[in-house]
């Protein structure tokens, strides 16, 4: 029987902490992330689950609370947004570094300055190579389901690094739909008890952790955990299949849109493929040949499946919702690599920075190759 | 000094067991002074085994057993919290 309930992003993912039921949670509020945690906290006050919630005094102490936690033999996890990671950023490499499975929830939100609460995605981006496994959901059906994968794949032996699962700030986090919960048996089962190698309280097995690493060891200690990333994506494709056959819902590191035929694809991460499906849609009614190339594991970075999807596309525009002050917005960096070598035309235009909308117009102008390098932003003149 | 180790065959973040650690030589870093024991005036409350920050005391049973100088920093912690003055730096 489908459990079909009206809820915003940030409810659904609480109530996938609900079914997960983790055994510590450390977290300290921010917009846009709040109703994650003031729900979850809810059901924690309701007896709905078992978690111990730290109410911790900055984000910094959050993630720092959440490695102790992980290491300790704890299923962990927590959620910020913005400058709350900003804050944690200090503590997130360590985390990856200890390769502690935390799983994170962001709501993302521009980083001041100036002060902003709205989306753009500059805040998963600061920590990018941080070691930490991003997905990118598009509505909030996908952030409670990626959030359910999110343990699995962080606490795989193969893998062992925190997993943040990005949902665009109040476009997802704030919007209710409708989103299909699966039992709370069914999660339960899904994920399984919490294991790691060495747990810092196991008096049997004793271990010193987080050792300083001199220059003899400390590459090799990058490239392990480099190694557990790249390692990762066989296993979120292992699970996006198991998912699926849970949940009917299938997910991989790039989801194709209409690409058959295409000549012309937009790139993009999270809510805004949603606006550009419609789009897409509407032009096909028209037989324009156009597609689009959703990216959910921006970390890994599906390289391989992006040149493969894109092979017979002639012209690809990355949409970036982070700009790169003097160098290559993010997103369109990782393509440009992707695609180096290949006969495809790439271009990119930066969108959608502090939560300024981008609207069907604005993406039938980048498929018909009149957008601005800076979608929406006052005084940017078009492109020739 | 052990061969170095590939990347593929470390543990985990690096998590050091009892068995692969190489126990370092500490006490070189001394500066010249080093704890004695006075031992007739030792009460065995064992404060120092308590505070030294480089477990470098050594107890025989409950017993205080004199000092591991392979590990002992010449810190002084030890003579500072002897409630009994049985521990003095002296000079190498």
């Amino acid at each position: 029987m489908s459990d079909l309930r009206l809820l915003t992003g940030g409810e659904a993912v609480a109530h996938a902490m609900r079914q997960i039921d983790p055994d510590v949670v450390p977290v300290y509020p921010i917009t846009p992330q709040t109703p994650i945690i003031q729900t979850f906290a809810k059901l924690v006050a309701d007896g709905r689950a078992q978690t111990e919630i730290l109410n911790v005094e900055s984000e910094h102490s959050a993630m720092s609370a959440a490695i102790g936690a992980a290491l300790a033999g704890a299923r962990t996890m927590t959620a910020t947004s913005s400058q709350g990671l900003a804050l944690m950023a200090e503590v997130v490499y360590i985390a990856a570094s200890m390769r502690a499975p935390i799983v994170m929830a962001l709501g993302n939100r521009a980083l001041s300055g100036p002060i902003n609460i709205h989306c753009d995605h500059s805040d998963s981006m600061l920590i990018r190579d941080s070691g930490v496994i991003q997905l990118f959901a598009e509505n909030a059906q996908e952030a409670y389901d990626l959030t359910v994968i999110a343990p699995r794949l962080a606490e795989h032996p193969d893998v062992l690094l925190p997993v943040l699962v990005c949902q665009d700030g109040f476009t997802i986090t704030h919007s209710a739909e409708p989103v299909e919960l699966l039992p709370d048996s069914v999660v339960r089962d899904f994920i399984g008890d919490y294991r790691i190698p060495y747990s810092v309280l196991d008096v049997r097995e004793p271990t010193t952790q987080g050792p300083f690493a001199m220059p003899d060891y400390y590459y090799e200690f990058r490239r392990q955990q480099a190694a557990a990333s790249e390692a990762s994506a066989a296993v979120f494709a292992e699970l996006g299949c198991e998912f699926a056959q849970l949940a009917g819902r299938a997910y991989g590191e790039v989801e194709e849109y209409r690409l058959e035929g295409a000549s012309t694809a937009i790139l993009a991460l999270g809510s805004t493929a949603g606006t550009v499906k419609d789009v897409v849609d509407e032009l096909r009614e028209d037989g324009e040949p156009v597609g689009l190339l959703r990216i959910t594991s921006f970390r890994p970075f599906p390289a391989a499946a992006v040149a493969a999807a894109l092979e017979n596309v002639a012209s690809v525009v990355v949409l970036d919702r982070a700009d790169s002050p003097g160098g290559t917005p993010p997103l369109r960096a990782e393509v440009a690599a992707a695609l180096y070598g290949s006969g495809c035309r790439l271009s990119g235009a930066v969108y959608g920075l502090g939560g300024r909308d981008l609207h069907p117009a604005d993406i039938r102008a980048v498929f018909a190759g009149a957008a601005p390098a800076h979608i929406g932003l006052r005084g940017e003149a078009c492109r020739v | 000094m052990a061969e170095l180790t590939p990347w593929q065959h470390l543990p985990v973040a690096g998590a050091v067991r009892p068995d692969t650690a190489i126990r370092p030589v500490t006490g070189g870093w001394r500066t010249g002074e080093r704890p004695e024991a006075d031992l007739p005036a030792c009460v065995n409350c064992l404060l120092c085994w308590l505070y030294c920050p480089d477990s470098a005391i050594l107890v025989e049973g409950e017993s205080f057993n004199g000092f591991d100088l392979d590990a002992c920093k010449g810190c002084a912690i030890c003579a500072e919290v002897c409630p009994v003055g049985a521990i003095a730096m002296v000079a190498e």
